[in-house]
């Protein structure tokens, strides 16, 4: 942000006024909900100082480091290889489509399940949301990487391995940024949700324990902390895919 | 002098999954070494399969293709360099990293020398230097279009192939284009095949133009185009111009009408 965005202050401001207003006359539904001061003053007070608060962030961050991490590093490579060794597609190729549309939160009793400690089950969630967006992100991108490319690198002499590394992961690149971007987001929604059924620590732990509490204040710290934790993430990634395609603005 | 091409015969039937799709029928005509010929076709008349079957990105059902007298497989080499119709750049290297990627790949040149020739080729297409560190992404078309050729020059080919390079253009843009690759093609003197469904262009660009049928194609008519070179826009409004075009033009609006006709009825 290069100059201030007055319209985003006046809407933002707007907002908190509002949210205000709504929480001073208890309007319905606003019964317990705490108004903005007493959130900001609960933060500064309690939360700011408080070693247990930013542990939560650490442990949903690394949740969601891993699981994203884990996703992207297995499944570029897959994808890679199921759209260009025909064999390996036709035979590995239903078997993901059967288990994409299974909805993250629904391997949850299974991962818990399957995996030793709670901490890689929540993990496991977390990796597979973005695992299926980048297989098939990388999977269409290497079907759709354009025949003209690869034509005219093999006219001027390339070797299939060279026309691989040169022409197809470049060709790709844009499609992992798509799988990326979209990848965090469903990391945070997953890894969110798995902390609030199945875990002690972390973000949405935080959030779940302020509603079990019915500590209001608790509820709306944990609820800004996680879409600020989004953004964050956001951002890395987007930095990253800059990097990664120096030739797009 | 090389770049003798002859095409005899040559037909080609696609068969995606058993809807077989008769796209070239027993083409022939020859084209001299450094002749620019220019091949007019109704859209889907199968100017692209030609281009491509002389390219050897693809197969022919029949017929035959030779370079110089010799059979060419379907192999491409870098001999004939396409520049697509859609354009093919690579969007991630940048004007100078595209431009030397043939010479580079085949070892043709040292690194400073394919870089001082490709500066050089930039710069006498209308000082396209100055952008040779810039993506394909932050060029206009035009620009885009004259990098692609100048890539294709840089490998020194006997046959550079064109897909209707300036389709999407508009009318001064193309105008400037058509000067400038009858520049080139003076200079360089390479034999052209210059695909395009504008018999104008066709006209004003070639020493020969091959007026195809709606699919499959076929040839349907063969133009000597004797208007003297260097070609300039005044030639369009000449006598021999006009006589020209107009022996050619009922070929093309007939084969034009059935293409139409045919897609009405494909339509429905
Ligand atoms: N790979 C393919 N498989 C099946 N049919 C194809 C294939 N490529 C082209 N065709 C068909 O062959 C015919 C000729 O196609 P082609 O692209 O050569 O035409 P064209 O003259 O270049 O058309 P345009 O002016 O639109 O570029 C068309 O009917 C097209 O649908
Ligand atoms: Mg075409």
């Amino acid at each position: 942000m290069k100059h201030l965005n007055w319209r985003g202050a006046v809407s933002i401001a707007g907002f908190i006024l509002l949210w205000t207003l709504l929480a001073r006359l208890k309007a319905p539904g606003f019964a317990e909900i705490p108004d903005p001061a007493a959130v900001g003053r609960a933060f500064w007070d309690k939360y700011l100082p408080s070693a247990a608060y930013w542990r939560s962030w650490a442990v949903s961050f690394e949740r969601v480091g891993y699981g994203f991490l884990a996703s992207q590093l297995l499944g570029i490579p897959l994808g890679l290889l199921l759209g260009t060794r025909r064999l390996f597609h036709d035979v590995v190729y239903p078997v993901v489509e059967l288990l994409r549309p299974i909805p993250p939160l629904a391997w949850v009793p299974l991962s818990i399940l399957f995996w030793p400690t709670a901490e890689l089950s929540i993990v496991f969630i977390t990796f597979i949301g973005p695992f299926f967006i980048i297989v098939i992100n990388v999977h269409d991108a290497v079907r759709g990487a354009r025949k003209e490319h690869l034509w005219l690198a093999r006219s001027l002499g390339a070797s299939p391995s060279y026309i691989f590394r040169r022409i197809i992961l470049p060709s790709v690149i844009p499609a992992v940024a798509v799988g990326m971007t979209l990848g965090i987001a469903v990391a945070w929604n997953v890894v969110i949700a798995a902390e609030m059924i199945a875990s002690d620590a972390g973000l949405g732990r935080l959030t779940w324990e302020g509603y079990v509490s019915h500590t209001g204040t608790t509820v709306l710290i944990g609820m800004i902390s996680i879409g600020l934790a989004g953004y964050l993430s956001t951002l890395l990634v987007t930095y990253a895919e800059k990097r990664m395609m120096p030739w797009q603005r | 002098m090389s770049g003798a091409l002859s095409i005899r015969g040559v037909s080609k039937t696609y068969d995606p999954e058993g809807a077989s799709v008769e796209a070239l029928r027993e083409c022939s005509f020859e084209v001299r070494a450094e002749e620019f010929v220019a091949i007019v076709g109704p859209s889907g008349c199968g100017k692209t399969t030609l281009l491509n079957a002389i390219a050897g990105f693809d197969t022919v059902s029949a017929g035959e293709i030779s370079l110089d007298g010799r059979l060419l497989a379907a192999r491409p080499g870098p001999d004939r360099v396409v520049v697509f119709q859609h354009g093919a750049l690579f969007p991630w290297k940048t004007v100078l990293e595209n431009v030397t990627y043939g010479p580079l790949k085949q070892r043709a040149l040292s690194r400073p020398a394919a870089e001082a020739k490709a500066l050089e080729f930039l710069r006498a297409s209308g000082g396209l230097d100055t952008v040779a560190a810039s993506y394909p992404a932050q060029l206009s078309s035009g620009m885009q279009r004259r990098v692609e050729i100048v890539r294709a020059l840089m490998n020194d080919p006997r046959l550079l192939l064109l897909d209707e390079p300036f389709r999407a253009m508009d009318g001064f843009s193309k105008a400037t284009m058509h000067q400038h690759l009858l520049d080139l093609h003076r200079r360089y003197r390479k034999t052209v095949v210059f695909i395009t469904h504008d018999l104008d262009e066709a006209i004003y660009l070639a020493d020969t133009v091959v007026v195809m049928t709606t699919r499959p194609g076929t040839v349907k008519q063969i133009i000597r185009v004797n208007l003297e070179r260097p070609r300039v826009p005044q030639m369009l409004y000449s006598r021999e111009y006009a006589e020209l075009k107009k022996s050619a033009a009922e070929s093309v609006h007939e084969e034009a009408r059935r293409a139409f006709e045919r897609g009405e009825k494909e339509q429905a």
